[in-house]
């Protein structure tokens, strides 16, 4: 498989580059939480993707590059995840959300091709996979619809999620309950143009309706999750100020500040190219083309025994 | 009162559900992607034994069950109560009939058993998983018969009725399986 992967990007000129696992700075997104380690009595970070050290390659370079690395994230552990785990991200400029789906499917393609594994795609937006299967519209839905909803039709509500939480935390719910289960149990599904709302590091757009949607897409694999990627922002004080958005978010949920890459937003400051940027979990593609129903079956020692 | 978050959730963490003491059994961490996390688990009820399935958003606390898991010796029932004693300091506790439940079919006294409790109190006791106890009754056993399986009951000393081969006679001391109280052998 990594055979395949390095001889697809070569093919296409995609340079791979390397950057540091560790770092002086953290992840500001609230659902992610890094692995802390010291040097020389000073806490340093295990990164959760190498994006923000890729970006600032690429505001320098301004030429698509890729990397396989481990990357790192505190209290993920199931049959989808370890805590320590293989990822290979890549960036295009010039591209735009769906060119890089295009591309991302091509790839899938060219690695599943000896499998077993069928390569169809079916592509979803986030919109349409919620009417599909809730019949309501998600950018223009309310946490206390949401709560509703789930209370008419007898959807299972998590201890402490509430009517009055973020409507997020209820979209996000609902995907893992309804959306994900209707999708082609062995097959690849895109999901894209997610809510404004939970847009990280993509930008925004007008979407068909009147919504403002952020330009972001998920590849899944039944329902495991595969990819993610974005029509990435080049907005330095748009990202900014998103950053400190995070952050508060983390102080509400009583979760530690993190400090804000300053390297990263002066990048951004002095120029990245227009492009798109998607990040794979390598170890559940493996999954994938293996069969395998969970995550330790593909790794030589998962956390457990490592 | 003592919570657990959900990212302290691991197998055999204690946890009360429902007012109910609860071992976690199974912890998956469930997440759409980039996003919220939620935590689906399978808890095993320690007072019925029944397996419930809840799920938390993360971040959520639950209230930790305080038990305790001890060796104790059985002593004796007075009828009411079955008794046990922890070996090394003496201390003695009063189970009841709820609390012993199956175990009752499996001890006549000395064995060592397992001893949950909840608060300081007996919850659960669990026999050692094979007994030796004797055939109190059973009917004459065939010589030579070296059918496989074929079987006959028996009653053991406690009462209790398993199914034997066809050799075995009243008087002999029998190894039990006490988690399928099936025989195993002649002791």
């Amino acid at each position: 498989m990594m055979k395949d992967i390095r001889a697809f990007f070569d093919a296409r000129d995609v340079v791979e580059v390397e950057t540091p696992l560790l770092s002086h700075y953290s992840t500001t997104d609230p659902h992610l939480d890094s692995l802390c380690t010291r040097f020389r009595e000073q806490d340093c970070y295990l990164n959760t993707s190498p994006e923000y050290a890729m970006k600032r390659l690429l505001a320098q370079w301004r030429q698509p590059i890729y990397q396989i690395c481990k990357a790192f994230r505190d209290d993920e552990i199931g049959p989808n995840h370890n805590p320590e785990f293989t990822m290979l991200e890549w960036y295009q400029p010039g591209y735009d959300m769906m060119q890089l789906i295009d591309e991302v499917a091509e790839l899938v393609r060219t690695v599943c091709r000896q499998s077993e594994v069928e390569h169809v795609f079916e592509c979803l937006s986030y919109q349409q996979a919620f009417e599909n299967v809730t019949g309501f519209d998600p950018h223009h839905v309310t946490a206390e619809q949401c709560f509703q909803y789930s209370v008419d039709n007898h959807v299972e509500i998590p201890q402490g999620l509430e009517a009055a939480d973020d409507v997020n935390d209820w979209l996000d719910w609902l995907l893992t309950q309804l959306v994900m289960p209707a999708f082609k149990t062995d097959g690849f599904t895109f999901l894209y143009d997610y809510p404004a709302s939970q847009c990280a590091l993509a930008k925004l757009e007008d979407g068909p309706g009147q919504a403002r949607v952020a330009k972001r897409f998920e590849l899944f694999f039944g329902e495991v999750e595969l990819a993610n990627g974005f029509y990435e922002l080049t907005d330095a004080d748009e990202q900014l100020s998103r950053f400190q958005r995070e952050n508060q978010e983390r102080e509400c949920a009583g979760k530690e500040v993190s400090c804000i890459d300053k390297n990263f937003i002066e990048a951004l400051s002095s120029g990245l190219p227009d492009c798109s940027g998607v990040a794979m979990g390598l170890d559940r593609l493996l999954m994938v083309l293996s069969g395998a129903a969970s995550i330790d079956q593909v790794l030589s020692f998962a956390w457990e025994r490592s | 009162m003592a919570t657990y978050s959900t990212n302290q959730f691991k197998n055999g963490l204690k946890i009360i559900l429902d007012g109910d003491p609860c071992s976690i059994t199974e912890n998956n961490v469930v997440k759409p992607g980039k996003g919220q996390a939620f935590n689906k688990i399978k808890a095993k009820n320690l007072r019925t034994g029944r397996v419930l399935e809840r799920t938390f958003k993360s971040t959520e606390s639950v209230e930790a069950a305080d038990v305790d898991e001890m060796n104790v010796e059985y002593l004796y029932s007075d009828g009411e109560s079955w008794h046990f004693m922890e070996p090394t300091s003496f201390e003695q506790y009063a189970a009841d009939e709820v609390a012993v439940g199956d175990a009752v079919k499996w001890i006549k006294g000395q064995e060592l058993c397992v001893m949950t409790l909840w608060d300081g109190a007996p919850l659960t006791i669990t026999p050692p998983n094979f007994v030796e106890l004797a055939v109190a009754q059973t009917d004459p056993g065939l010589k030579g018969d070296t059918a496989q399986g074929a079987t006959k009951p028996a009653t053991l000393e406690t009462g209790t009725e398993v199914k034997v081969p066809l050799f075995v006679n009243e008087g002999d001391i029998l190894k039990v399986d006490t988690r399928t109280g099936e025989y195993v052998s002649r002791a």
